[in-house]
């Protein structure tokens, strides 16, 4: 008698996309935004995004080896960290803290908590605000649009980002509304292109990576209440970097809720907090702090939002 | 109460069989017939070894209210009785007939009198007919039930499991019979409403069955989407008549008998012949089968001789009774047919070997796929901490396995496997609270006894 076939618990049959393929979708929705990155800043840019998904990739490698965990660099989501990280930084930023950010992105926000699914925060913005508030002078300083031609352009000419522009009042030197939807203005490698991001949002959303909820809900609440309380709700809308943080950032699966009533609540939550910060606060900016708030706020949302069980019957 | 949609998962049809007219494949020399085909007692033997029997005789009797006899679909000599251990882990009884080609058809097969619903549930009985879509549960259980309280019969034509059309050809082939079997419920039950749903990739079922029907007073045929699962009965059940069963309730509690085709055609069969549940189509399809087929065989026929009939591609690393979302897997082909098998389905080394599961992402695709909104991520969680009363919260005894929740996991996380065991260990817990909370109570008592005496 023959004892080698496998017997295994149903299902035996499994859908084609796994881990890596999702993982491996993300990246390739970045690339518009990571060649937007290039047309507008520079080589320098290709540059930032290299060194971040090397780090990354080392220290996720190095972390799993030391520790003797499973391997995981083959899932592609420290390359996606990296990137997502590389897109949070001017193009001026020094290599140096580039890595840094990057390291503590892999190593303190993902591996220390357990690894992949387990972190609490999303490593790219979690990294980003570290490296705010520790590099805070080449952390803001903008460079003004150079275009492809410039050559590692670290000591380009600086300039503020549109919302930066706007509380200061200075009005005159604000882009057009079609600069910024293009992306010509100054702010983060990966956050000026909404074009770009707009792409790999529809491409996530085609491809079922993510729901259309969080990103047009966030968008949507920040648009709804800049209006109200008398800002310019267009250039809060592509000003700043909501269109990354809604797209990318917000959309984790891991640190948001899963359900659509949960990423609804998760998207209306970060466009509010995102608008306090901008109008309130003393930052021109709020989306990673709005995430990264929202993040902490994703395991409750998640109980709030639990499906109810077909048929159910109250124990 | 509203659940909306019921989500699934689009599993690739595979009805690579559909078109293929079923073929009677040549009476293998040996059967082996299990005592537990179905939910419930399993029969007991009314032959011995060395009895000559013949298709149709009455080879063991119905073990308990909730069991069905079984018959003999082959002419031939009793071998022995033995015990083996069968694909569900369990010593089982086995009648094992050595065949002798001739089909001799048993004098006792004959139509039974049916004339009120009484001797129409009788007959079902007799019939051995248990549930055909793979649940196995004996139909005149089933159908014993106060007909005033029957609001719709549904007969489950969805057919969601990928490669199986052994229910498609029953709808193509012996349409008039299940066609018969509406009339039957119809008359006995005077139930306004039969609805038969089928996926809608089977639009020549829909077609053939609604053209035959017209006659029939409430018989509608209803296309459903061809999203898996859509025969689980409480789904089809949701998606026809819209109705809920709540957790641990049956569908007569939602006035609703869900009755499988073929099931239908082999009692309205039995009512006009008298020959009963004793051979069965078989899909055999897989990548391991040269040549996918629909098999007509005797119940016993083993998975060896039914495979050898369609041709081996390779050497079978997983077969499995059913189809690849809820099948059974099988250690070894000696694996018989059962009455309630509808597919064997043969796998090659690549379709066989489970890919390796690697961590959570929380990405939520087995919540948002699970037609019954449970979380099978948050019962994982709850099990590896063998944490009881969050299995209760969870409601993971609500689960009927349909396998949503791996076959669209990521990670390729074991969720069925884990549901299984995370079941045992809900009702491990529920033993528990219950003795707790008698014993609690006993002592309650004993103090009030005391502080009175």
């Amino acid at each position: 008698m023959d004892n080698t076939m496998v017997v295994s618990v149903s299902p035996h049959l499994r859908a084609k996309e796994d881990t890596r393929n999702v993982m491996r979708d993300v990246v390739i929705a970045l690339l518009p935004a990571v060649v937007a990155s290039v047309i507008i800043f520079g080589f320098r840019a290709l540059l930032v995004e290299c060194v971040c998904v090397a780090t990354a990739v080392i220290c996720e490698w190095a972390f799993e080896k030391i520790t003797k965990r499973q391997n995981t660099v083959r899932d592609l989501s420290a390359v996606v960290t990296g990137l997502l990280l590389a897109m949070n930084l001017p193009v001026s930023i020094p290599i140096w803290q580039a890595i840094f950010g990057s390291f503590v992105a892999i190593i303190f926000v993902k591996q220390l908590f357990g690894g992949i699914g387990q972190n609490f925060a999303n490593p790219a913005i979690t990294a980003r605000i570290i490296m705010f508030i520790a590099f805070s002078g080449t952390m803001s300083s903008w460079a003004v649009p150079s275009g492809i031609g410039s050559w590692l352009n670290a000591d380009a000419v600086t300039s503020a980002t549109p919302l930066r522009l706007l509380e200061l009042e200075q009005y005159e030197d604000l882009p057009s509304v079609a600069q910024m939807f293009l992306g010509w203005r100054g702010g983060c490698l990966g956050e000026t292109s909404c074009l770009a991001l707009l792409i790999g949002g529809i491409y996530l959303i085609a491809r079922r990576v993510i729901t259309w909820h969080t990103p047009v809900v966030y968008l949507a609440t920040v648009f709804v209440l800049t209006a109200l309380l008398g800002e310019s709700p267009v250039y809060q809308l592509l000003g700043g970097g909501i269109w990354l943080g809604a797209i990318f950032m917000a959309t984790d699966y891991v640190t948001s809720p899963p359900t659509p009533a949960g990423k609804i609540i998760f998207g209306l939550g970060c466009g509010l907090i995102t608008v306090l910060i901008r109008v309130y606060g003393s930052y021109p900016e709020g989306c990673s702090f709005s995430i990264l708030l929202m993040n902490i706020l994703s395991p409750y949302i998640s109980k709030w939002t639990q499906p109810k069980p077909f048929g159910g019957v109250k124990a | 109460m509203s659940n909306g949609k019921l989500h699934g998962v689009h599993a690739p049809h595979r009805k690579n069989t559909a078109g293929f007219v079923p073929e009677r494949m040549p009476v293998p020399a040996v059967v082996t017939i299990p005592m537990s085909q179905n939910i419930g007692a399993p029969a007991v033997p009314v032959v011995k070894a060395g009895d000559e029997v013949k298709v149709g005789q009455l080879i063991a009797e119905a073990g308990g209210f909730v069991s069905a006899p079984i018959h003999s679909g082959v002419s031939g000599k009793v071998k022995k009785i033995d015990t083996l251990v069968n694909s569900a882990g369990k010593f089982d009884k086995v009648i094992i007939i050595e065949t002798d080609g001739e089909q001799t058809v048993c004098e006792s097969v004959a139509p039974p009198e049916v004339t009120d619903l009484d001797s129409f549930i009788q007959a079902v009985r007799d019939s051995g007919a248990i549930g055909l879509g793979g649940a196995g549960f004996p139909t005149s259980v089933k159908l014993k039930v106060d007909p005033a309280k029957v609001e719709a019969i549904v007969i489950n034509g969805a057919e969601c499991e990928p490669y199986i059309t052994s229910d498609t050809r029953t709808m193509l082939d012996d349409a008039e019979a299940m066609l018969d079997g509406v009339r039957l419920l119809k008359k006995f039950y005077g139930v306004p409403r039969v609805i038969a749903g089928i996926e809608d990739n089977k639009p020549e079922c829909v077609e053939k069955l609604r053209s035959l029907g017209t006659d029939i007073e409430g018989f509608e045929v209803m296309p459903l989407p061809a999203l898996y699962p859509q025969g689980g009965e409480k789904v089809l059940i949701y998606n026809t008549v819209g109705k809920t069963v709540p957790e641990g309730k049956l569908p007569i509690d939602v006035g609703v008998v869900v009755i499988n085709c073929t099931t239908l055609a082999v009692i309205a069969k039995y009512v006009a012949t008298g020959m009963p549940l004793v051979e069965k189509v078989v899909t055999v399809d897989g990548s391991a089968v040269a040549n996918p087929k629909n098999v007509i065989c005797p119940v016993g026929t083993s998975m060896k001789d039914l495979l050898e009939y369609c041709g081996l591609k390779c050497e079978p690393k997983k077969v499995l009774y059913g189809g690849p979302m809820m099948g059974i897997a099988v250690p070894d082909l000696s694996a018989p047919v059962m009455k309630n098998t509808n597919a064997v389905v043969a796998f090659d080394e690549a379709d066989a070997v489970e890919p390796p599961a690697t961590a959570c992402i929380r990405c939520g695709r087995c919540v948002n796929h699970c037609p019954f909104s449970l979380m099978p991520a948050a019962i994982e969680g709850a099990y590896n901490r063998g944490d009881g009363a969050a299995l209760k919260a969870l409601k993971v005894n609500i689960c009927m396995e349909c396998g949503c929740c791996a076959y669209i996991c990521p990670a390729r996380r074991p969720l069925v496997q884990v549901n299984k065991l995370a079941k045992a260990m809900l009702n491990k817990y529920n033993a528990e609270q219950k003795a707790l909370a008698e014993k609690q109570a006993a002592k309650a008592a004993e103090k009030e006894a005391q502080a009175n005496g």
